[in-house]
């Protein structure tokens, strides 16, 4: 039990304290931006990794928070109308993704949402009068709840912290409650579960508005943390690299997609300081991961460490009960 | 009047090059059940590569056919050789495949910006086909008229392959059942590679001959994959007369959107893509649901 909670204890704690050793506010801003993305890697991570349905249009779900945000804060709505506005709308938009992308699964799945996300895409960039196009919408102020101003990067990074540990407590408990088995339950054996008498639909629809739910609370911190947002945001690359975030951490772990996160965007920050294809840095990770380590780092790390520390690796025992039909 | 004219054979031309993007898209779909996400960037490779030919490399001019023949054959060769390479290596594993395309779109994306700079480049229309075809109702530029003809000649020639050579029988067979296909002996992993080649020559060659109607620019490929995975999904993977008829739609679509709906055109072209999802999943000419 000690083993489970100390390191979970030790991270919250440093995670707590960071801004007082980590030095300098560029390091406390990379950390907030590891955070928002973390709960959008780990809102995605419940559909590709939970639900086994992969999404390529998560992106756009995401902008469009991000952009109802900028929009009615232009229109000169406050920031608590702003936010809820963003929620629901964000969740409409997952809805109607959930709809008809959950005609089909695995390879259907990833085109239609790649379609949807791209519409939203194309709508952003064409739809001027509302999205400014190219130019994109800022956002002049952050807010400040309870009159704690956000502008401070500090704060922002505490307000972000909060967001984040409470979305891992709400993953962490979906992921054990019923319905969190029951979808891992249609990942790995769709027509049993169906036969069980499981709504296999349902259960995805509500994993969906779940993931959507985490995605667009990103984007609404996402769009805080830069003031600006304009249509690259809901591009396939942006997609892509959330996506990348949950393969390259460990799609169907906790930790996985915070790990993921971390390591794109401090490989994305650090990288893009000296060069400037970090585009093709992004594909060919992408590439190497899939074919070299599919199961992602966080569990490639603990098959590694388990077959380092133990002579007889307990983790065949579970590739068996996963291979049985 | 004379608008809506020119607007229908831009919507026709538009139709043929989507045409020669999307048979290759459909027939990768149909056989190996994965989107081959790198589509939109092989067609730009072969626009800058064919364009490169075009324009001069070294001081070297060739023409424009010429140009578009070797940059036909280059795509083909880099496209079997991804299939080779790497998709070999995940068999069976759609999800990791879809993943590894996505990874060289990227890739390729940002070597031809590293290549060739962020200014578009403008393909001059080929010899001889530079002036117009007038006829009672109106004049229309040749070269759009000549993409049409060729677009029909291949859109032909496909079919030729497909319905009447042994070739055109074993992909079809693998399109419609791939186990089955293996055990009466077809070899469908060797088919794999030839219509990987197949499709990758031909969204090139359509990258080409679209270069002096689109000119070449970074984004291209994040331009065309949309639309190649509308037609896909319009007009039903693994069949060509899907592809044809879905080509044409979405050119019409994409045209008229442009010129009467500006702001939402993107929309407009994505709509009958969701109705056909609603109401017919497998598509317009499909045989099963991806």
């Amino acid at each position: 039990m000690i083993a489970r909670t100390l390191p979970i204890a030790v991270a919250v704690l440093a995670l707590l304290t960071l801004p007082l050793w980590i030095g300098g506010t560029y390091y406390v801003n990379v950390t907030s931006q590891i955070l928002f993305y973390a709960i959008f890697a780990l809102g995605l991570n419940v559909l590709a990794g939970y639900g086994g349905l992969v999404s390529l249009g998560h992106a756009g779900l995401f902008g469009i928070s991000s952009y109802v945000v900028g929009y009615m804060l232009q229109l000169g709505y406050g920031h608590t109308a702003a936010i809820l506005m963003a929620l629901a709308v964000g969740n409409v938009s997952m809805a109607i993704y959930a709809l008809l992308s959950l005609r089909s699964t695995g390879i259907g799945f990833i085109m239609i949402t790649l379609a949807l996300g791209q519409i939203l895409w194309g709508l952003a960039y064409r739809w001027i009068s509302v999205t400014g196009g190219d130019n994109g919408i800022n956002v002049p102020t952050r807010p400040a709840p309870f009159g704690l101003s956000l502008a401070d990067s500090g704060n922002f990074y505490y307000a972000t912290l909060v967001v984040f540990l409470l979305s891992v407590i709400a993953v962490a408990i979906f992921a054990r409650s019923p319905l969190g088995a029951a979808l891992m339950g249609t990942r790995d054996q769709p027509r049993r579960m169906n036969a069980l008498g499981y709504h296999v639909l349902a259960i995805r629809f509500w994993a969906c508005l779940f993931s959507g739910l985490l995605t667009s609370v990103s984007g609404i911190l996402f769009v805080y943390y830069t003031q600006f947002i304009s249509p690259q945001t809901l591009a396939l690359t942006s997609s892509a690299e959330v996506l990348l975030m949950v393969i390259s951490g460990g799609p169907g772990t906790l930790l996985g997609p915070i790990v993921g996160a971390g390591l794109v965007v401090v490989v994305k920050n650090v990288v893009s300081g000296f060069i400037e294809r970090w585009n093709f840095l992004l594909g060919a990770i992408f590439v190497a991961i899939v074919i070299l380590m599919p199961e992602g780092l966080v569990p490639g790390t603990v098959r590694l460490w388990r077959l380092a520390t133990r002579k007889r690796a307990p983790a065949k025992a579970e590739i068996k009960t996963e291979g049985k039909p | 009047m004379t608008f809506y004219l020119v607007l229908t054979v831009n919507s026709v031309t538009f139709g043929g090059l989507l045409f020669l993007l999307s048979a290759g898209f459909s027939l990768i779909f149909g056989l190996m059940r994965i989107p081959n996400l790198t589509h939109g960037s092989l067609f730009m490779i072969g626009a800058y590569i064919g364009a490169t030919f075009v324009i001069g490399l070294l001081g070297v001019k060739l023409n424009f056919w010429l140009a578009a023949i070797l940059a036909t054959l280059a795509v083909a060769l880099l496209g079997a050789l991804a299939e080779r390479l790497l998709l070999r290596r995940l068999p069976g594993d759609q999800l990791a495949q879809v993943l590894v395309t996505l990874g060289l779109s990227f890739m390729a994306a940002d070597a031809c910006l590293a290549l060739w700079g962020g200014d578009p480049l403008n393909v001059p229309t080929p010899d001889g086909l530079g002036g117009f075809v007038r006829t009672g109702i109106g004049a229309f530029p040749l070269y759009r008229v000549a993409v049409i003809a060729i677009a029909v000649v291949f859109a032909v020639a496909l079919w030729l392959l497909l319905d009447r050579t042994r070739l055109g029988a074993m992909i079809r067979a693998g399109v419609d059942d791939p186990d089955m296909a293996r055990v009466v002996g077809i070899r469908v992993s060797q088919l794999f590679t030839i219509v990987f080649a197949l499709g990758a020559g031909l969204a090139a060659f359509a990258g080409i001959i679209g270069g002096p109607i689109l000119s070449v620019y970074p984004g291209l490929d994040q331009d065309m994959l949309p639309l190649a995975l509308v037609v896909v999904i319009l007009g039903g993977s693994g069949s060509l007369l899907g592809s044809f008829v879905g080509s044409i739609v979405v050119g019409f679509l994409y045209n008229f959107g442009q010129a009467l709906l500006p702001e939402l055109a993107y929309f407009v072209l994505f709509l009958p893509m969701l109705l056909v999802l609603l109401l017919r999943p497998q598509g317009l000419f499909g045989r099963h649901v991806p």
